[in-house]
């Protein structure tokens, strides 16, 4: 079963409509990639799952029940967990305030979440705003891990990170989807995108126009769709 | 920080010389001006946690600060002359009214909550200017001032070290909720609401919560007021008076744990020493305010402590 499916779903930033029928689903344990070129929706439809969008229609079902109606706070309760593009940590809270907000039961406790990501167990004392942006993806990552989502989404997780800090969220993903933590992922590097994901789903101009396996991404297809 | 700290010890053991040092030099009015110092503190205290924190710009606390006055007044009218309990139902009906005002007024946000809480501070100053059974708009007048076990209220210094302690427990209650995770949620909701709200917090009940022990701190400030003049009068629930701790909280530093001491001597003082010289004192209370916006963000804590950690 589906544990998150998207049938149709519009989005529109005030009057211009930037969704405009995307359908996606990611199951149980599943790894997702959510792939397009530059503004084709991706983000977009990260924040209309949680509903941040603001207007959107469609339908948007996760573990079975629908979405529409509930606020964000709502929606993040029933367990999705948003890494959000470019970091977005509370910049005078500490990093263990950062984490601490974001706690709900689970499996993921603060302790865990320190063996997981040691650096932020060293700077657990220090304002967010003071870490490198690799310490500070990492603790987008922890906050979104505090949760205890169902469903992680990482948007653009590796964005703008040196090589050593791309290979250790890398690891962390692989290691979270070992676990069977189902996610949904966005990210510009397909060469490491592709052994993590078990399905892909294509955005054009806010529409989906192709999905299935990652190997059946063929150069052709990747150059008509994501211009690579 | 650890320089915040210091300078925190030494401004709280700064406002417990003072009355002592006046006793001693057998000037016991100072005693009265140390002793509205740590009343306003507290009030601005109460403020400080949705203002400084919670960044609710509250233009209507004066209610909570004139519905604790009437509550002292009152009782001691009915002949319940006991402080703690004065200060329990002060602070019940403080956070009661709170929680329907904040309800109400926490579904706006910027000009329109400065706006919506001011609208309800005017409406409960109307209603006690027209309702004669506690005096009205001539106020209400305290036959003595209220009792506390074992201590003489009537002399100003054992009066003093009541306000005094109950300034120090609430900097230590506001101390606690800032650290805790509390305190951590109702900063990240002034921060940034969607991205509290994207892991599952909702805001509204944290800002409401902060909202009415806000409301309550200010409320016992109030109540201690009314035995500090022994009057009550619909004043104390003027508009003038919120923006009055505003003002202490701006001049003493948003947000900033000792903040509103900082800003409350600062305030009696300019309105003694210059209120002395001239009436027209706060024309310069405005020049300092203004020099404080444009020059001292940190307020005076700021200046002196540098920079906050959760500025």
């Amino acid at each position: 079963m589906n544990l998150l499916a998207l049938s149709g779903v519009e989005a529109f930033y005030g009057a211009s409509q930037v969704l405009f029928g995307v359908d996606l689903e990611v199951g149980q344990g599943e790894a997702v990639a959510l792939l397009g070129r530059n503004g084709m929706g991706k983000t977009t439809t990260m924040r209309a799952i949680l509903g941040l969008a603001g207007r959107s229609g469609g339908d948007i079902r996760f573990a079975g029940r629908g979405l529409s109606g509930l606020r964000p706070h709502e929606r993040a309760r029933l367990g999705i967990g948003l890494v959000p593009e470019g970091r977005r940590c509370f910049p005078t809270l500490t990093v263990a305030e950062n984490l601490l907000i974001a706690a709900r039961p689970g499996p993921w406790t603060l302790a865990r979440l320190y063996e997981l990501f040691p650096r932020l167990a060293e700077r657990r004392g220090q304002p967010a705003r003071t870490l490198s942006g690799g310490e500070q993806q990492m603790l987008a990552i922890g906050r979104a891990l505090m949760t205890n989502p169902t469903l992680l989404m990482l948007d653009e997780a590796t964005e703008g990170l040196a090589p050593l800090l791309r290979q250790e969220i890398w690891a962390v993903i692989r290691k979270l989807k070992g676990e069977g933590q189902s996610i949904l992922i966005v990210d510009k590097t397909l060469a490491e995108l592709f052994p993590v994901a078990d399905r892909c789903f294509i955005l054009e101009r806010g529409r989906t126009v192709w999905s299935g396996q990652a190997e059946e991404l063929t150069a052709e297809l990747q150059q008509r769709h994501l211009g690579v | 920080m650890e320089r915040e700290r210091w300078i925190n010890i030494a401004l709280a053991l700064l406002l417990l010389a003072a009355p002592l040092l006046a006793l001693a030099a057998g000037e016991a009015f100072y005693v009265t001006l140390a002793t509205r110092v740590a009343v306003l503190a507290l009030a601005a205290v109460g403020l400080n946690l949705a203002l400084g924190l919670g960044g609710l710009v509250s233009f209507g606390h004066a209610a909570f600060f004139g519905i604790g006055g009437y509550a002292a007044g009152i009782l001691a009218a009915q002949e319940m002359t006991a402080m703690p309990p004065i200060w329990i139902v002060a602070a019940l009906v403080a956070g009661i009214m709170a929680a329907f005002i904040g309800a109400v007024s926490l579904r706006t946000s910027g000009v329109y909550f400065i706006m919506i809480t001011l609208a309800f501070a005017q409406m409960i100053y109307y209603f006690v200017i027209s309702w004669p059974a506690y005096g009205g708009e001539d106020g209400l007048p305290l036959a003595v001032r209220n009792q506390f076990p074992f201590v003489n209220t009537l002399k100003p210094l054992p009066f003093f070290l009541i306000c005094y302690v109950l300034l120090l427990a609430g900097l230590l209650l506001f101390a606690w909720l800032r650290d805790g995770r509390f305190g951590a949620a109702l900063q990240a909701a002034r921060q940034n609401e969607t991205r509290l709200a994207a892991l599952g917090v909702s805001p509204f009940p944290i800002r409401l919560t902060a909202f009415v022990l806000s409301a309550m701190i200010t409320a016992v400030a109030g109540a201690l007021y009314a035995d500090l003049t022994r009057f009550v009068s619909p004043s104390m629930l003027s508009w003038h008076l919120s923006g009055e701790l505003i003002v202490i909280i701006i001049l003493g530093g948003t947000g900033r744990l000792f903040g509103p001491l900082a800003g409350a001597a600062l305030f009696v003082l300019m309105e003694f020493l210059l209120g002395s010289l001239t009436e027209r004192w706060q024309f310069f209370l405005g020049l300092v305010l203004l020099g404080t916006v444009l020059f001292a963000k940190g307020g005076l804590i700021g200046l002196i402590a540098g920079k906050a950690r959760n500025g």
